[in-house]
């Protein structure tokens, strides 16, 4: 049951993505384009609310339901890793017009293919995990 | 009833995003969907051959919850609050995509893409499983994707994940502008 509250908030991300028409091909390309606001305006309402609230939770050091102080974890400090990781990732987003959540979310709206790329998704973190070690991070 | 049915506002899908960000915050953990990912691989018993995946993947559990809660969701939203019309991109769009020999939108996606003719064909599959492929190794790689990066990481205003949303336009123009007239 404890986990209900994670399942709820997994169909409203759903509903929410399907609904902007973030987890379209066409809305990731007319973002790259540059030629609606659209994406941006989800993205950028979403961060300003974002950078407001995490502000706010910070000042007022509030705490999780479980009391626990809600905490922040600096993520470590590389150009590299992000700069080609994040590039990596950027071919597959315009590629297949998704990232991992849109993925599942095509699924359940009955894009069977999406499933394929979700399923190469999946080796393509096994494929990282395997020589990770040899890249530079 | 008619204003669900019609595609949601920019501006009141950016608050929703916003405020399941901070449920998960509160509900003690962080939004950051790609993890996954290295979840299922853990799940799968990965861990053996890969020291990478060899981790408690059950604390994770609570987001593969979300997963799952992610497909209802696309479910619900196709079922009761759809109407399935075409996405209403700009006009300019649907011009560079024509030259593409992507037609016009008649719903959600492209069947040049995603449709049974396409996944069928060896160029159509090989698209899909290589799109898939940089999504997942190159998410890893930057340590996120563009919810715990561009949602989660700009956020907390941290540069790491300003880098990764960086690099994340580098690869989706290089693949708009340089490889999409080559592959289609």
């Amino acid at each position: 049951m404890k986990f209900i509250k994670f399942l709820l908030l997994g169909i409203v991300f759903g509903i929410v993505m399907t609904k902007s028409e973030a987890v379209s091909w066409y809305r990731i390309q007319e973002m790259f384009r540059f030629q609606a606001f659209h994406m941006y305006g989800i993205i950028g309402t979403a961060v300003t609310l974002g950078v407001a609230g995490v502000a706010l939770i910070k000042r007022f050091r509030m705490r999780d339901y479980h009391g626990n102080p809600i905490m922040f974890n600096p993520k470590e400090k590389s150009v590299a890793r992000y700069l080609i990781g994040g590039s990596i990732f950027g071919l597959g987003w315009a590629l297949s017009g998704a990232c991992p959540g849109p993925m599942v979310v095509n699924i359940g709206y009955g894009y069977w293919a999406m499933a394929i790329v979700f399923f190469f998704a999946i080796v393509g973190t096994y494929l990282y995990g395997l020589i990770k070690n040899k890249l530079p991070h | 009833m008619e204003f669900i049915l019609q595609p949601w506002s920019w501006w009141f899908s950016g608050i929703m995003i916003a405020a399941i960000m901070f449920f998960l915050l509160y509900f003690g953990q962080s939004f950051g969907f790609s993890s996954n990912l290295r979840t299922i691989c853990g799940a799968a018993g990965l861990g053996k051959s890969a020291k990478f995946f060899d981790f408690n993947w059950k604390a994770q559990t609570w987001n593969l919850v979300f997963l799952v809660g992610a497909i209802l969701g696309g479910f619900i939203a196709r079922e009761f609050l759809s109407t399935d019309a075409p996405v209403l991109i700009s006009e300019a769009t649907i011009q560079d995509l024509s030259k593409l020999g992507i037609a016009a939108p008649e719903s959600l996606q492209p069947a040049e893409l995603f449709g049974l003719d396409a996944v069928l064909s060896i160029k159509g599959f090989l698209l899909l499983a290589f799109g898939g492929l940089m999504v997942g190794f190159g998410s890893r790689y930057a340590g996120g994707c563009t919810s715990g990066h561009a949602i989660s990481g700009l956020s907390d205003l941290q540069v790491p994940s300003l880098i990764a949303v960086m690099g994340f336009f580098i690869g989706g123009l290089l693949m708009t502008y340089l490889f999409f007239p080559l592959i289609f």
